[in-house]
């Protein structure tokens, strides 16, 4: 075919000719270009007047085989000379971009730094929200009310299933390992004792917080991050409209308020996995274990439960909306900020959980 | 031997959830023309354009690229036509995660057969074809003016030296003078580079500068193409609404 790049030697010089474009040089480039480098250096005599075509990139490539410096003899149309120009213009040493270096001690320092603002961050927004909600009581006809309901049932009600699913399974776990072990201690009736006070204090918030952070959680950072990205929180400010009143506080109030629900919801599907598994596993009868439930259990037990769903959904919250407000308008930042969301709500939350366990260690404890 | 069209549509119809947006409609353009795609606001033209490169698919009807239907089944033979156009978005479209650099080398290193200088030469060169200075490659695309995203756009689409470039009201939102510079550029670019050029547009300094041939979009039909002067003398609504009388003194 006449369109595809060929070079051949003419008595002493190179004659180039068809289609010198990338497209039709790349089926095979590796040839052309041991052909070009067998050329280097010895001829100076280029022929590319019979060429019908050449773009730039083919131009780069002719010029470094002459290494940089137009040959001594070239014949060439005037169109092709210009793109042979352009590239001839090129500076012949582009700097390379300076890579910023990354001392170790540069790195914890710039980190922990890094952490300060956030963290102060996210009291400034805490103490924004505090402002807001006293802005609210003067003026409560700007409550968000309807904001407010859509987040409760997106982050609570439409939870449901998978936090269902998830306790069920978590309880018939736990039921089955512990079951093995009382069994061999004959003591089967504690099933009730371990099964209620590791669910309900303990296993039901924190799961609950781990699924709903990595549920309902990214979903806010996504959606404030997007927000800014394509401008809607500018507009809002525009129409004079508090972002933080109608974007953040609902968000905020409605996962405080979902959450104790989920927990209270997960925990009870959980303990009726671990009844399941507990009546086929040490043939525990059901109602033997709804009569016991409530005199090995102690209610403070319940209202533990439900204080950390509280204070789990608040900090899941706000650090999902803080980390979507940092959002800048690139791609890059929204996937940072999403996964530095998740991960700093799950680790506040076990954080917390820790700082609960330590202050009630005293309260709702069974006696034996 | 006539060479295939660079772009052929037949019988295109194209429907939204029962209403339609383009019934039977045909355009052929040829190699070397500048075609601008006229319409109103919601006619179809970017539709059209999408239709064209492949991101949707028409209801009805073909496309062909350089002779290669489109809506073929040859997924490399697909690529090998793709690599062919250039596309320039409406809104730049570049990759917010890279440099401007690397958001002109991206498709060059796709290749995977260019050694790093030779893809820092063609990039300096593209930057250089846009009027961008070397220093302009270390700038992330959120922190460009709307006019250099344009340009850099412009060079990314060229990377590939594309015979076809497709552009999508490529001067709205840039001021008079830098919309005048980048007219001044696609045509300088074509020249050199004899590229085929369909643009989506509503700026008729844009199109008189710029355009050899009009394609006009109405009716769910192309109701006209051909040559700018040709076309200015429809008799239809749209045409006559469009280059109204102090208008037409611009063409």
């Amino acid at each position: 075919m006449s369109e595809s790049p060929r070079l051949h030697l003419e008595s002493g010089r190179v004659v180039l000719s068809g289609h010198w474009t990338l497209a039709a040089m790349l089926p095979d480039l590796s040839l052309l270009q041991e052909q070009l480098a067998a050329q280097r250096g010895l001829v100076t005599d280029w022929d590319l007047s019979t060429l019908s075509r050449l773009d730039s990139a083919a131009a780069v490539l002719l010029w470094r085989t002459w290494g940089n410096a137009w040959p001594a003899a070239l014949e060439i149309s005037a169109l092709h000379r210009q793109v042979l120009e352009r590239v001839a213009e090129l500076p012949q040493e582009i700097p390379k971009p300076p890579r910023p270096s990354l001392h170790p001690i540069v790195f914890v320092g710039s980190l922990l730094l890094k952490a300060g603002r956030n963290l102060r961050g996210m009291i400034t927004l805490f103490g924004q929200l505090l402002l807001d909600i006293a802005h609210l009581f003067r003026y409560p006809a700007e409550i968000p009310w309807r904001e407010f309901t859509a987040n409760i049932y997106k982050s609570g009600a439409q939870a449901l299933p998978v936090t269902a699913l998830v306790g069920f399974l978590i309880g018939v776990t736990i039921s089955y390992l512990s079951a093995l072990q009382l069994k061999s201690f004959g003591a089967d009736i504690f099933i009730v004792n371990i099964l209620g006070i590791s669910i309900v204090r303990e296993l039901g918030p924190v799961l609950v917080a781990v699924l709903v952070a990595g549920r309902s959680g990214s979903a806010m950072t996504a959606q404030i991050g997007v927000m800014r990205v394509t401008e809607e929180i500018d507009a809002l400010s525009t129409m004079g409209i508090s972002r933080t009143i109608r974007v953040v506080l609902p968000k905020i109030l409605g996962l405080t308020v979902a959450m104790p629900l989920l927990v209270l919801w997960a925990s009870a599907v959980a303990l009726l996995g671990g009844m399941l598994a507990a009546m086929l596993q040490l043939d525990l009868s059901l109602s033997y274990f709804v009569e016991s439930l409530p005199r090995t259990l102690p209610v403070a037990n319940l209202f533990i439960g439900l204080g950390k769903g509280l204070v789990f959904g608040f900090v899941i919250s706000l650090v999902a909306c803080y980390f979507g407000l940092q959002v800048k308008p690139n791609t890059e930042s929204l996937s940072a900020n999403t996964t530095s969301a998740v991960v700093t709500a799950i680790t506040t939350v076990i954080l917390a959980d820790a700082v609960f366990a330590i202050f009630t260690r005293h309260i709702g404890v069974p006696d034996l | 031997m006539s060479q295939p069209a660079v772009v052929e549509l037949s019988g295109i119809s194209t429907a939204f959830g029962g209403s339609f947006i383009h019934r039977n409609l045909n355009l052929r353009v040829e190699a070397g023309q500048i075609v601008g795609l006229l319409g109103g606001s919601g006619s179809g033209k970017t539709t059209l354009l999408r239709e064209m490169l492949g991101l949707l698919r028409p209801t009805a009807g073909s496309v062909s690229l350089f002779g290669f239907n489109l809506n073929g089944s040859d997924a490399l033979a697909q690529r090998a036509v793709r690599r062919r156009l250039g596309m320039l978005f409406q809104h730049g479209a570049l990759f917010s995660a890279l440099s401007v650099f690397d958001n002109i080398a991206f498709p060059l290193r796709e290749l995977r057969c260019l050694d790093e200088d030779w893809i820092r030469r063609l990039v300096h060169l593209k930057l250089a074809m846009v009027e961008l200075e070397p220093s302009h490659g270390r700038l992330m695309p959120s922190e460009l003016s709307g006019g250099m995203v344009k340009r850099v756009a412009l060079a990314r689409a060229l990377a590939l030296e594309p015979e076809l470039l497709l552009l999508d009201e490529p001067t709205s939102g840039l001021d008079p003078d830098r919309s005048q510079n980048f007219v001044e550029l696609v045509g300088a670019l074509q020249q050199a580079l004899g590229l085929t050029v369909i643009m989506v547009t509503h700026d008729l300094n844009t199109l008189a500068g710029l355009a050899s041939h009009v394609a006009v979009l109405a009716d769910q039909q192309i109701i006209a193409f051909g040559p700018k002067d040709e076309v200015m003398t429809v008799d239809h609504p749209f045409v006559t609404g469009f280059f109204g009388a102090d208008r037409r003194k611009l063409l």
